[in-house]
């Protein structure tokens, strides 16, 4: 699937399996997260992904700078009470210089009903740009396709650590009370 | 404080690397990575000045991108016990061409000497057992560490973790290169890969 404009509401996670494969993205590690476990079966069902749990986010930080001495590319999957966990593990990206995405699923915003979550949700892009990672964000499954490509690219062609919030309002904001 | 029952950090390192062909070796944060260098430096030394907790992690990312070839991570006790977690993602993946082998002083040896967890309780070869890396063992002689480094070679049979205890006195401080481009990028042109 080529990016376009016409991505329903439903098959956002297929857009961005089909702009990974693109890329030639082999090594996935993730924490798991409800905005992403499409993408995550998708992952665990290809023959040339291989998607690696981990325990906390930052080990998926160092898997990277390992996968891309042996060669590979990788992304990073997790949500934004991940991106805390990574922070100083993030420091390996301008000294090893190896390209680096990652796709983080947004809490603490649009809907939030867990206080829990605000805090680092609010901190998310600030935490990703002091530590020299460049933001971009899709709210709607309109503009993930694009703004993928665009993450991509620039991630892996132009060395410019990237990630892409998606958005609580794209994934739905989780309901348990009224 | 030197025990005499205890292996010396830098001989259990040359004996690891001493035939090694075309191993990766990892050096993790502190004295490891000076004791990869004391051992002679080369394009396929990994030598790590931060991302504490990190070695192994690296470890398993070039395992999996190159499963044909030996990769060999040498850490301290404190910068594993820092990524305790990678025992488990580690265990779950089981790369069959990596191998960890720590070099336990029971000590925080860049800060100050400051006992870490492994000098009471904390057991790294169980932890590394339970979390499903079932080649894992103590080792305490030199001949074992000999038949370790050989074992290195196998990359069918891993993934394995050796806890090697070692004697805490202070060595000569050996630096390698502090530009981690330029680590990365060796090792990569080594693997024949060009710069982007």
């Amino acid at each position: 699937m080529l990016a376009d404009n016409k991505t329903s509401s439903s098959d956002w996670p297929e857009a961005i399996y089909a702009t990974l494969e693109r890329f030639d993205v082999r090594q996935v590690p993730y924490v798991p997260d409800a905005g992403h476990s499409r993408l995550i079966q998708r992952v665990l069902g290809s023959s040339t992904m291989r998607g690696i749990p981990l325990t906390t986010e930052e080990e998926g930080v160092a898997l990277m700078a390992g996968a891309w001495a042996g060669g590979q590319r990788g992304v990073l999957l997790m949500q934004s009470s991940g991106v805390g966990n990574c922070i100083n593990m993030l420091s390996l990206i301008p000294i090893l210089r190896f390209p680096f995405l990652t796709l983080v699923t947004m809490r603490g915003e649009w809907g939030e009903f867990n206080p829990w979550q605000v805090p680092m949700g609010s901190t998310t892009q600030g935490v990703f740009e002091l530590s020299g990672v460049q933001v971009l964000r899709a709210s709607n499954a309109q503009e993930v396709p694009d703004v993928l490509q665009a993450a991509a690219a620039q991630a892996y062609n132009a060395l410019t650590p990237t990630a892409v919030l998606l958005s609580q309002r794209l994934i739905g904001a989780k309901v348990f009370t009224k | 404080m030197s025990k005499a029952n205890l292996l010396n950090r830098r001989d259990v390192v040359s004996a690891l690397l001493a035939n090694r062909k075309d191993v990766v070796a990892i050096g993790g944060l502190g004295a490891s990575t000076n004791d990869i260098c004391a051992a002679g430096d080369h394009a396929r030394n990994f030598y790590l000045w931060g991302g504490m907790g990190g070695a192994a992690m690296i470890g398993l990312g070039l395992a999996l991108a190159q499963p044909k070839l030996p990769v060999l991570v040498i850490t301290g006790d404190g910068e594993m016990l820092m990524g305790l977690g990678s025992f488990a993602t580690i265990g779950l993946q089981k790369p069959a061409n990596l191998s960890i082998l720590v070099l336990d002083n029971e000590r925080y040896g860049e800060t100050g000497g400051q006992t870490s967890h492994t000098s009471a309780a904390a057991d790294l070869v169980g932890v590394a057992k339970s979390c499903g890396i079932a080649d894992s063992r103590s080792i305490s002689t030199m001949a074992e560490v000999e038949a370790f480094a050989k074992s290195v070679h196998d990359v069918t049979a891993g993934p394995r973790f050796a806890n090697v205890k070692v004697d805490s006195a202070e060595v000569e401080r050996i630096l390698p290169t502090r530009d981690g481009t330029y680590i990365v990028n060796r090792i990569r042109g080594d693997l024949g890969f060009q710069p982007i």
